[in-house]
């Protein structure tokens, strides 16, 4: 094996084994910077060696044993008790000669207890939302500083220095490493579900061209999500999450045309979307209702996205059950957001009047006010009413809302037409 | 990036010799490993080449022809589909794997195409459903500003 090959084989390993290694760490040291500086240290380690010795038949064990040895180091050095304060140093020092013995034990079991304690930490909600997203992609989803840095467009020491932070405050906080349990965990999971999201849709929003990494968030945010069914199999917001994001990620090769061009989802050519995709985020939305979760807000989501999964054409669609989930959307977390596409829906399954009926119940909604799609959606429902003059007016209050140049101009074009009497061909 | 991973047959798989209990649990556990790690996609053993059936095409003419199949090396006897990041990471995983026959035995590991491999060579078929798409989506856009 080459060096270079050695080394490739070492980010492979690095990426299936860091964040195992860091949780089972952080059980041992209790402060997860601490967790990771060994696991680098380790893979340091790895770096230095496995090229003379070639890559270890366990290279995981390996890299446990390396940092497992250096953890002790660490907790004997008194240099190191300094990154903790005074009262938790000796609180180590006790533990050290009981906890020496036990160290093979005790990284040994539960893994995967360790691992979910692990994500609970990094979506702590003493966290700022970008430091959480920040420090999940890195301790669990093995991404690099530089990696994070590209898929967020920011540059590299923001990351760094945000990253730096966090462990801080959750070093200061004392955060503990568990799991919460009862309501506590409810709260706690939705922090989780909502970073693994959030990521998500950060590469979801993106388009073709020069972001090509940013749909590699997509990637790293799905594999998050099934590792977290993994550790928590009977939680069904956690199945509803995957399976909404299966089922979006299925239709990636069908949103944008090679010259860049947006394809809206009811005008995407259907053949194209991933039928492996659609057929796991239909299992897994089958579990989570299996579980008794149907209400729950990903669940939801995810059975309007399985609506369209399922319509061979776009004119198959079955609006009527889409307005019904929004229906209970709506009930569950109320948002003008999700009554504007629940609108659309009705606009959809009953006919523009119906529609805009219900699009003009949200006018006088404070948190719409400024929102561009809430003109644009009643603009649309009013062109396909012939009411063209109170169209136009509609469009060009869009166009004026939104930062979106591209989109600016789509409006405005649409307004003209409006206002030079031209129906709608849709 | 999704590769699909691919054991190969042998004399025993192609007799229809069922693993041992101990490979098959060895699997499992394997199999555990992969879906917690958020890596594999689906995976299926096949049944020996016996109970399968090649379908022969020259020109417009098609043939059946009932398995066994010789070269039983070039067989498949199972497959999974991954999801990783690298092909790197890819073959950190096999090498992870149980030896699937105990003795000599191969595992392929094969990238799937990407949409950006094709680049702009995609199949005719799927070039002008899109130029249709785009055309569609430009006369659209046309009928709007050229009647205002």
């Amino acid at each position: 094996m080459t060096a270079t090959n050695t080394h490739r084989a070492i980010d492979a390993v690095w990426r299936i084994e860091s964040a195992k290694l860091i949780a089972g760490l952080t059980r041992i040291v209790r402060d997860v910077g601490l967790a990771e500086d060994l696991a680098q240290d380790a893979l340091v380690a790895a770096l230095e060696k496995w090229p003379e010795q070639g890559v270890p038949a366990n290279p995981g064990a390996w890299l446990m044993a390396t940092a497992k040895h250096r953890a002790i180091d660490a907790l004997r050095r008194n240099s190191l008790l300094d990154r903790k304060h005074e009262q938790l140093g000796h609180e180590l020092e006790s533990k050290q000669e009981s906890a020496v013995p036990d160290l093979h034990e005790a990284l040994d079991d539960d893994i995967g207890d360790d691992l979910l304690r692990l994500v609970f930490m990094a979506c702590h909600p003493v966290l700022s939302t970008d430091a959480r997203v920040a420090l999940t992609l890195r301790l669990l989803g093995g991404l690099t500083t530089d990696e994070i840095a590209r898929a967020f467009l920011v540059p590299e020491a923001t990351v760094a220095q945000r990253i730096v932070r966090a462990k801080k405050t959750l070093a200061e906080a004392k955060v503990p490493f568990e799991v919460p349990r009862g309501d506590e965990l409810t709260a706690r999971l939705d922090s989780v579900l909502g970073v693994i999201y959030l990521i998500f849709n950060e590469g979801y929003s993106a388009t073709a061209g020069d972001d090509w990494l940013r749909p590699a968030l997509c990637d790293d945010a799905l594999r998050l999500g099934r590792i977290l069914v993994g550790l928590m199999p009977n939680e069904p917001e956690a199945h509803g999450l995957v399976a909404l994001m299966e089922i979006q990620s299925s239709r990636s090769r069908a949103r944008v045309l090679p010259n860049g061009e947006p394809v809206l989802l009811l005008e995407q050519d259907r053949a194209r979307w991933d039928q492996l995709l659609i057929r796991r985020g239909l299992t897994a939305l089958r579990r989570a209702e299996q579980l008794g979760g149907s209400s729950g807000p990903y669940a939801l989501q995810a059975a309007i996205a399985a609506c369209h999964a399922r319509a061979r054409r776009a004119e198959d669609t079955d609006w009527e059950r889409i307005v019904r989930l929004y229906d209970s959307l709506a009930q569950r977390t109320p948002s003008p957001v999700v009554d504007l596409n629940r609108a659309v829906a009705i606009s959809m399954a009953r006919g523009p009047a119906a529609g805009l009926t219900a699009v003009d119940r949200l006018l006088g909604e404070p948190k719409l006010k400024g929102y561009h799609l809430l003109p644009s959606v009643r603009g649309d429902l009013l062109a396909k009413l012939a009411r063209l003059p109170e169209a136009a007016a509609e469009f060009e209050r869009a166009a004026s809302l939104t930062r979106n140049a591209r989109e600016r101009e789509l409006l405005l074009e649409r307004a003209r037409s409006c206002a030079a009497g031209v129906r709608p061909t849709r | 990036m999704r590769v699909m991973v691919i054991v190969k047959a042998n004399k025993d798989s192609e007799a229809g010799i069922l693993p041992s209990e101990e490979l098959l649990n060895a699997m499992t556990r394997y199999n555990e490993e992969l879906v917690n790690a958020g890596v594999m996609l689906a995976g299926e053993g096949l049944q020996p080449s016996s109970k399968g059936v090649r379908v022969q095409f020259s020109g417009s003419e098609r043939a059946v022809i009932d398995g066994p199949f010789a070269e039983t090396k070039e067989l498949i006897a199972g497959f999974w589909l991954f999801e990783v990041k690298s092909l790197d990471e890819a073959i950190e995983w096999v090498k992870r794997c149980p030896n699937p026959t105990g003795e000599e035995s191969q595992i392929e590991i094969r990238p799937v195409f990407e949409p950006a491999d094709f680049g702009e060579n995609y199949t005719p078929e799927i070039r002008e459903r899109e130029k249709r798409l785009a055309e569609q989506i430009a006369a659209r856009k046309q009928a709007s500003t050229a009647r205002a």
